[in-house]
């Protein structure tokens, strides 16, 4: 019954894919045309004849509509086009750059994230209202309290300039220059995913059955591991979904202050560039990582929570 | 609870104390004492150095702002690209050290008594990275496809002098038109619309170098990448990782390979200013792009010796669009405006870089000109206030009725901070109420060049050659970077004669009548005049100053650190002494005096690299 | 009747009880002393109290203005002497005073963002959930498209396309906020629209309008309180972003988000532009987060027994 269940799911979860990729790439491509300037201006005015040369051959003066359907025809085909700013790379490149390293450095970040947060959540709860849970949740907080726009740069003098202990930025899949970035990163998510696993813990702790159990008498630690642990980090795995998608297709700021090739940058610098074709095949990446995100969440979610099925998690 | 508080106040504390503790001890990261000093520089007697001096490793890491579009020299743009492609490509003529054109695949020219026809005589042993003979046929491949219009290059505006360029570029005659021969195996000929004495150091910019004709036919678009590459300069491409580095090697087909000191050049694409100076701190760079304005002061005191700021060619100044409300048929009002800014303020306390106060268009160094200056530049601060005191209320302006304006600049924290100054200026002697409307880049100029909305904005120029025309020829009427609106036939006239002006000093004569003619119409507001700025390190030497700030890595080596126990050198040898370039028949073992320590000032004002100078979000 | 009356007058103790059980205490009574003893609650909400009042009246008592630019005094340290409590910044202006001002403008911003989404996103969830069936699907369905957007993308394509007026940011994040809002409503309507009185007021003939409006939506207030609660520090830190791009509010107007990433480029040479503004940010966040909690716990009864 639940095999059956899964494929049909899957089926149409993936199907549900294809709508959704419409309407995303239509309200992008009009959205950033809309923006005024395009991605040839320059302080140094080119001449007529020039500009025009170069509209020309990236199709920029044929009708929007004509763009649009010439631009849906290529998609079909995985051919991103040749980025506008980088004259050099195509799209699919630059892409296949980018997303390995914003991969690593947001995946890993989640990892850390994932670990420290609940370990930090669990801790809490099994104090509630004690001192050591105000401690623990107010040093947590701090993720989201600084902005990492203050957080990367104080680290990087610390530890990095001071102390000398960490290169100071760059890139070249090292382990040490993976450090830095990762913390900063993961500080956010490690405060909500703290908040979220000591909340859910809570109320899970207070629970009928886990008073059973302990009634029944169950060690405490067998307690939490067999009986408290899954339900309490369901809302946790709900919320990894949309955060990982986030933090895997990178994120600006870090990449700007670490000097990371991630794929975060392009997306702000590919709106700033008028950089269309870049920005679509962005748009349209994060579109679909987010979507295979969500439905694995849900996945794990009602693998983990025997009680819910598969329509009813929608 | 009482805990976030708590440790509130001590970051807090440690943050302030960390600070204080730095100004007493010197920078915590790598104090001077600590900081590896060079050996102090000896020359041999052809004024190279000395190879006892060298260091062991000759590589220079170079931090290049903005990551490169593409690495074809006839379709780069942005001062970032060039630098690359002058290590890895070598035009007919190109530059030395001081910023001079001197002979590069040519070895010499002869110009024609009406200066409209070039003979280039090409050297003849020049060899592509590849092994392929150069020959001048090469050159006439590449300046035809730089002119094509199926090339789509927005650099060929510099072909323009050439005969003919004009209608090749907009499609009206074949790219064979073009007003380039072939006279014979070595030797070319370019003719010209009329005198243009800045054509030979058109000449050594990336969009007249040559390419690989087979190297471009064969790999099309993707000719440019590692691996691929085929050039003729003192360097090739060996990798090529996007937003992460460029690395080149010495080309050892280079026809001065033996001159060539360092072996490898990597170049770091680093927007963040902030984030450059770190990686140079930690020791990762020897060479930044520049430097954020707001840390000058700081990197004064903590890295004088690497600190080098000098002038640069580019002019810092608002507009005035001259179309609309309120600046429309207003001279009392503009003039006002111009005279009620204190630059010396701005340029000692906003930017601070020593950048010189401008009241001319063109910036001073461009050999055999000086800019006209008025008469106000000569009087006090305190004076010009009051002139424009009254010239605001002539105007018919006062306190009751107040100018209301908008200052329009792009996101960029050193137009920001400029713009803040201005509007406080204009604010606290005359009472003008201004709006900062600060827009990002492309709408920003969109919006400067429609002339509907602006009223008075940023502009600046930064030169692509050593001549003063390029500073003029916008305000030209109808020009396409005329977004002043600005129309006057005399001005057009002069500069129509400077067009075909053969005689040197006339022509530049009538540049500075026009000059004059521009300033006494108040088109403009002139800020400062540019210097660039940047950190280099001790050990790097070879590289000159130069007004053009192009450094090419073939002049650079590396001097090897001073060992432990060993004397302290000299503060800093100053490295615009001629000594350091190789050049036939220098003085011999010369040891360079020390004292001639300086931090390089200059006139010239900061901020963004190049002349595409405003690429936005720069904070 | 007038047996009973007289009975409950009559008997003393009867008496008392009935007025117990007539004053009563509701949910929210029973919520409001259960916050009462949150003191990370409390103590957050004293001082986002005084925090409103400094920032309102503050710069109103400083002979500085925000904009004004001392030039004898640019970049200078805290000192009495100068008149600069919290020193200055690169062009001379006055930090206290900026950060002040910057919390109006950050606190403006978090409020009013934080109330279109409320807007958008409560009557959205309330719809959805209430009407079930097809029509929540679709509306969920947009949401499940909307989300698959990445949201700073929009908000600075609206930014760029038209322009940076204040208004605009508080629209541009508050319509990409509303997300998040819309589900816990649905969810929550979902729930609420198949208890009794529910289904006694239709029984009764009221229409869906009145329905949702008398009966769904104030007993949303709760979840949505505290979602509202913890969101503002969130779109305060939004703002932040935008400012870090470039794309915040128009100088001269400043928020906190602005002048903290001003800061951090002179961290080491100017300490002060930093920390002040940093300090005040981190204390709102924190004590709005504190809020939020704290009115969660109170409003769930689990928590307590």
């Amino acid at each position: 019954m639940r095999q059956e269940g899964i494929i049909h799911h899957a089926t149409s979860r993936l199907l549900g894919l294809i709508p959704t990729l419409l309407v995303l790439i239509t309200i992008a491509f009009f959205m950033i045309r809309v923006a005024p300037g395009g991605p040839f201006d320059g302080e140094k005015v080119l001449p007529p004849e020039i500009r025009a040369n170069l509209d020309a051959k990236y199709h920029l003066d044929e009708p929007l509509m004509q763009q649009y359907f010439r631009y849906l025809g290529q998609i079909i085909t995985l051919d991103f086009g040749p980025s506008f700013q980088y004259k050099d790379w195509t799209v699919n490149e630059l892409i296949a750059q980018g997303f390995p390293v914003s991969l690593t450095v947001g995946g890993l970040a989640m990892v850390l994230a994932f670990f420290v947060g609940t370990a930090i959540g669990i801790a809490a709860a099994l104090r509630q209202n004690t001192a050591a849970d105000y401690s623990i949740m107010g040093i947590a907080m701090l993720g989201i309290s600084i902005p990492n726009f203050v957080v990367a740069p104080l680290l990087i003098l610390v530890l990095a300039v001071y102390a000398g202990w960490l290169p100071a930025g760059g890139w070249d899949w090292s382990i040490q220059r993976m450090v830095l970035p990762v913390i900063t990163l993961a500080l956010p998510a490690i405060a909500y995913i703290a908040r979220l696993t000591r909340g859910s813990m809570i109320e899970v702790l207070h629970s009928n059955y886990i008073r059973t159990a302990r009634a029944k008498g169950l060690p405490g630690h067998l307690v939490i591991r067999r009986h408290a642990l899954k339900p309490a980090l369901l809302p946790v795995i709900s919320f990894m979904g949309p955060a990982t998608a986030g933090l895997i297709t990178g994120s600006v700021v870090i990449e700007r202050i670490y000097s990371i090739p991630g794929l975060g940058s392009y997306f702000v610098q590919g709106a700033l560039n008028r950089d269309y074709t870049l920005v679509m095949g962005v748009v349209i990446f994060y579109g679909v990582i987010i979507i295979l995100l969500n439905f694995i969440v849900d996945i794990l979610y009602s693998w983990m929570n025997p009680r819910i099925r598969f329509d009813e998690v929608m | 609870m009482n805990f976030a508080k708590s440790l509130r106040v001590v970051l807090v504390t440690g943050l302030v104390q960390l600070a204080g503790c730095g100004d007493e001890n010197g920078d915590f990261g790598r104090p001077r004492e600590n900081r590896p000093q060079p050996v102090e520089l000896v020359l041999l007697e052809d004024g190279r150095p000395d190879p006892s001096v060298l260091a062991a490793e000759q590589v220079v890491y170079r931090g290049n702002g903005d990551e490169p579009q593409t690495l074809d020299p006839h379709r780069a743009e942005g001062v970032p690209t060039s630098h690359i492609l002058r290590d890895l490509f070598e035009g007919l003529t190109t530059e030395a050290p001081d910023g001079d054109i001197i002979p590069g695949a040519a070895t010499g020219w002869n110009i024609s008594r009406d200066a409209r026809t070039y003979t280039f005589y090409l050297r003849r042993d020049l060899k592509w990275s590849n092994g392929d003979p150069i020959k001048a046929e090469d050159f006439i491949y590449s300046l035809r496809r730089a002119a094509d219009p199926e090339t789509a290059s927005d650099a060929a505006v510099s072909l323009l002098p050439i005969l003919n360029a004009r209608e090749v570029l907009a499609g009206e005659l074949p790219v064979e038109d073009l007003g380039i021969s072939l006279l014979d195996e070595y030797t070319l000929q370019i003719t010209l619309t009329g005198p243009t004495p800045y054509f030979l150091g058109l000449l050594a910019s990336p969009v007249a170098y040559p390419v690989n004709r087979k190297n471009v036919e064969e790999f099309g678009d993707q000719f440019s990448r590692p691996g691929k590459l085929v050039s003729n300069g003192a360097f090739v491409l060996k990798s090529w990782n996007p937003r992460v580095s460029i690395e080149l090697e010495k080309n050892p087909l280079f026809r001065e390979v033996d001159q060539v000191i360092i072996e490898r050049v990597i170049y770091y694409p680093i927007e963040d200013l902030t984030a450059e100076v770190t990686m140079f701190r930690s020791g990762a760079l020897d060479w930044t792009a520049e430097v954020p304005n707001n840390q000058f002061k700081w990197l004064q005191h903590y890295y004088p010796d690497e600190l080098v700021v000098s002038p640069w060619m580019g002019s810092y100044f608002y507009g005035f669009n001259l179309l609309r409300e309120p600046f429309a048929e207003n001279p009392e009002l503009r003039q006002a405006l111009i005279l009620a800014i204190d630059r010396k303020v701005i340029t000692e306390k906003v930017t601070q870089f020593g950048e010189k106060p401008s009241f001319s268009l063109v910036p001073p160094g461009i050999e055999g000109y000086v800019p006209f200056t008025p008469d106000y530049a000569e009087w006090t601060q305190h004076q010009r206030d009051e002139a424009a005191r009254r010239l605001y209320e002539m105007a018919g302006y006062s306190a009751e009725n107040p100018l209301y304006v908008e200052i329009r600049y792009n996101t960029s924290e050193n137009h920001k901070k400029i713009a803040l100054a201005i509007a406080s200026m204009w604010k606290q002697q005359l009472g003008v109420i201004a709006t900062l409307v600060n827009e990002e880049f492309r709408v920003f100029l969109q919006n400067r060049e429609q002339k509907i909305i602006t009223q008075v904005f940023r502009a600046g120029w930064i030169s692509d050659y050593n001549d003063p025309y390029s500073f003029l020829e916008m305000f030209r009427t109808g020009h396409a970077g005329n977004d002043y609106g600005y129309s006057n036939d005399t001005f057009d006239a002069l500069l129509d004669e400077v067009g075909t002006e053969r005689i040197r000093a006339r022509r530049e004569r009538l540049m500075f009548e026009a000059e004059r003619e521009l300033l006494a119409d108040f088109v403009i507001i002139p800020v400062y005049s540019y210097v660039s700025k940047r950190l280099v390190d001790t050990h790097l030497r070879g590289w000159q100053d130069n007004v053009m700030d192009h450094h090419l890595s073939r002049y650079m080596f590396k001097l090897k650190s001073r060992q432990a126990g060993e004397q302290a050198a000299s503060s800093r040898v100053d490295s615009t002494s001629s000594a350091d370039v190789p050049e036939a028949g220098e003085a011999p073992a010369e040891e360079i005096p020390a004292g001639e320590a300086e931090v390089h000032e200059g006139p010239g004002a900061a901020t963004e690299v190049g002349r595409k100078a405003d690429d936005e979000g720069e904070s | 009747m007038s047996d009973s009356v007289n009975t409950i007058v009559d008997d003393p103790f009867a008496a008392a009880m009935a007025e117990d059980d007539v004053r009563g205490r509701s949910l929210w009574m029973d919520a409001w002393h259960r916050l009462l003893k949150n003191r990370a609650a409390v103590i957050s909400g004293i001082i986002m109290f005084v925090m409103l009042l400094v920032v309102l009246f503050g710069p109103m008592l400083s002979p500085w203005e925000g904009d004004f630019t001392d030039w004898d005094n640019t970049s200078s340290p805290p000192s009495l002497e100068t008149g600069h409590w919290f020193g200055t910044d690169a062009v001379g202006r006055d930090i206290l005073v900026r950060t002040l001002e910057g919390g109006r403008v950050s606190l403006m911003v978090g409020l009013v963002a934080t109330l279109v989404s409320l807007v958008i996103g409560v009557t959205y969830g309330a719809i959805a959930g209430y009407y079930g069936g097809f029509t929540d699907r679709f509306m969920m369905r947009v949401v499940d498209i909307i989300y698959a957007l990445p949201f700073m993308f929009f908000v600075i394509l609206l930014m760029v396309v038209f322009g940076r007026h204040i208004v605009l940011i508080f629209v541009a994040i508050g319509a990409v906020n509303w997300l998040d809002m819309a589900r816990i409503v649905r969810g929550q309507t979902l729930g609420l629209k198949n208890t009794e009185y529910v289904e006694a007021a239709r029984a009764c003939g009221v229409e869906h309008r009145d329905i949702i409006r008398r009966h769904i939506i104030p007993n949303l207030l709760g979840v949505v309180m505290v979602y509202v609660t913890l969101t503002i520090p969130q779109v305060i830190l939004v703002e932040s972003f935008l400012s870090f791009l470039g794309l915040g509010v128009q100088e001269p107007m400043s928020s906190w988000g602005a002048l903290v990433n001003d800061g951090a480029q002179d961290m080491e040479s100017a300490p002060w532009t930093l920390i002040f503004p940093a300090a005040f940010l981190t204390v709102t966040l924190y004590c709005f987060n504190y809020i939020g909690d704290g009115m969660r716990d109170a409003l769930d009864p689990k928590d307590h027994f």
